[in-house]
């Protein structure tokens, strides 16, 4: 069953931006989702429609085969959403913006009460639980945002942006949380501008710009497309004047850190037999760039090249 | 599962508890204020000028008066209350957490009206309560009494909501306070007797709302009105029918809320 069908999905904005231009879009049941975008692609105005914030001009939102249009009150209790701005009250207690969002699902203040004391635990916010929203850190409020959008359990969750501004401690164990509650079940579509975020969370992918989904697959076929990766190299031992790698692009940066471009058919022990024949030790090595970032930057490009 | 009735049942008395919560929390600025103010109309128009002012429609003024002070505190209480709420839902984006919610649109609706009459009827009670130092109270049809300050509340909880869905600043949810509500209260014959007015005043004064309120609730309290008591309840009722249709297909269509 599909978690999300989008079919022929558009929406132009009032003043005459065409945000969405006729899309699809389908997500698996238990899917950990990444839709993706430059700014003002169109990944909010997508999110605003599947979660009723946003009117579409035409086509037909599903969410567990239920029809978002004819059956608003069904679909929407199955759907949970983390958007990418603060908006919750903050004048209110943190327990209580939970237990009163529990209660607009339908779950009664008995039911309400332990589960919001459930995810204040789970979320690190218990002793916070009295204090109101807006004394709370960055994290916290972002933490607060997750726990409110879990409440009623829903079975899609939908995170817009979610680690925006979160120290990468805090970041980790939100990825930790969410894939715990993804495999027990939750299907979740995430939106981020950290992409490895999405390469490390993410089995499938879509890519969206200038209102068309300019890829959708998973990830690793995606990932089995970049053609080259370049490394950095920190050496041992300066390099002698001499220095050349034979069937290896490279460029010394300086005299101890080296960048090696491996191409798709060439692997890491061709590169160190080289290297080692020389008598050059390397210490450490890293990515040069996020491996999606490399292809979100080509694939974004050539949609633009394209338009 | 819950029955649907169920689940609508609680969403709504969410929603009303958190609208009662929010003005008891800011009591300072919802409760205490018009305590205050009509304190100091019961000394300086009651006792201070009405002594000197005499009987009016039989009645001594400060008794005259009292049903017209406590209906403009309940009807500015409750327009306020549901104007500037739902107006901080939408600038502080948290309507969101309603719009996202299975919620029908009348419910919404209704936790809203509901919350403005919960703090119209508060107030209310807390200005009788003060009345009781300056005059005594007597109510003469309880059933008029009550179902009129209800209906008022109602309609004017629904101004409010209409006025907060238009708002785009905090400026615009005190203009229609100041420039239309409360010269229509002073001019409903919260202070007098339309009686008093030329002929053609009292005609003019016939399209003001806040006359059928007035007088309807003065004759629960004191047993005498300006106006025939089922022609207010009928103009009233009729205001609330249009108000709520009004707001409804303004929640509909999402406007103010929804992109």
């Amino acid at each position: 069953m599909n978690a999300l069908s989008i079919n022929n999905l558009s929406k132009t904005y009032s003043n005459g931006f065409v945000a969405l231009k006729r899309i699809d879009l389908t997500v698996k049941q238990g899917d950990f989702f990444a839709l993706l975008g430059p700014n003002g692609a169109g990944k909010s105005t997508t999110i605003g429609i599947i979660t009723s914030l946003v009117t579409k001009s035409s086509g037909d939102v599903q969410v567990f085969d239920i029809n978002i249009e004819k059956n608003p009150e069904q679909a929407k209790s199955l759907l949970g959403l983390v958007p990418q701005e603060f908006n919750f009250n903050g004048f209110e207690q943190v327990k209580h913006i939970l237990v009163a969002q529990a209660g607009f699902y339908g779950l009664a203040k008995k039911e309400a009460e332990p589960r919001a004391d459930e995810l204040l635990h789970q979320l690190g916010l218990w002793d916070k639980r009295h204090s109101t929203a807006r004394s709370l850190s960055g994290g916290m409020k972002r933490r607060l945002m997750i726990a409110r959008a879990l409440v009623h359990r829903p079975k899609l969750l939908i995170l817009d942006e979610p680690t925006a501004g979160v120290d990468i401690e805090l970041r980790r164990s939100m990825w930790a949380f969410l894939q715990k509650i993804n495999e027990q079940g939750t299907t979740i579509i995430l939106t981020t501008h950290y992409l490895e975020e999405a390469e490390n969370l993410c089995r499938n992918i879509a890519i969206i710009d200038k209102g068309l989904i300019v890829e959708n697959t998973d990830m690793k076929s995606l990932l089995n497309r970049l053609d080259k990766e370049t490394f950095v190299l920190d050496l041992a031992s300066a390099l002698p004047a001499d220095f050349k790698l034979a069937n290896f692009t490279i460029q010394q940066l300086d005299d101890t850190t080296l960048e090696v471009d491996l191409q798709r058919d060439d692997n890491l022990n061709h590169l160190f037999s080289a290297l080692t024949e020389q008598h050059i030790e390397v210490r450490s090595m890293k990515n040069k760039a996020n491996r999606l970032e490399e292809l979100f930057l080509n694939l974004v490009e050539k949609s633009e090249a394209t338009l | 599962m819950n029955s649907l009735y169920y689940r609508h049942w609680v969403a709504f008395n969410t929603l009303l508890t958190r609208e009662v919560r929010r003005f008891i929390r800011i009591w300072p600025q919802t409760l205490l204020p018009p305590a205050i103010t009509m304190t100091l109309y019961f000394i300086i128009f009651g006792n201070l000028m009405g002594s000197r002012i005499g009987e009016m429609g039989g009645f001594s003024y400060i008794d005259y008066i009292t049903p017209g002070i406590i209906m403009m505190s309940v009807i500015n209480n409750a327009y306020s209350n549901v104007a500037s709420s739902f107006y901080s839902a939408k600038f502080q984006n948290h309507i969101e957490e309603l719009l996202v919610a299975p919620i029908p649109n009348y419910l919404i609706l209704a936790g809203y009206v509901a919350g403005g009459i919960a703090r119209g009827l508060c107030v209310g009670l807390i200005v009788t309560l003060v009345s009781l130092f300056f005059t005594d109270i007597s109510i003469q049809h309880i059933f008029v009494t009550i179902s009129m300050v209800v209906l008022s509340a109602i309609m004017f909880a629904l101004g409010g909501f209409i006025n907060g869905i238009y708002a785009n600043s905090f400026d615009q949810i005190s203009i229609i306070p100041t420039f239309i509500l409360t010269p229509l209260t002073y001019l409903g014959g919260v202070f007098f007797s339309i009686t008093l007015l030329p002929e053609f005043w009292q005609n003019v004064s016939l399209f003001n709302p806040i006359i059928y309120m007035v007088n309807a609730f003065r004759y629960g309290m004191l047993g005498t009105s300006d106006i025939a008591i089922e022609v207010a309840f009928s103009i009233i009722i009729a205001c609330i029918i249009a108000l709520t249709t009004f707001a409804l297909h303004l929640l509909n269509k999402g406007t103010g809320i929804r992109n």
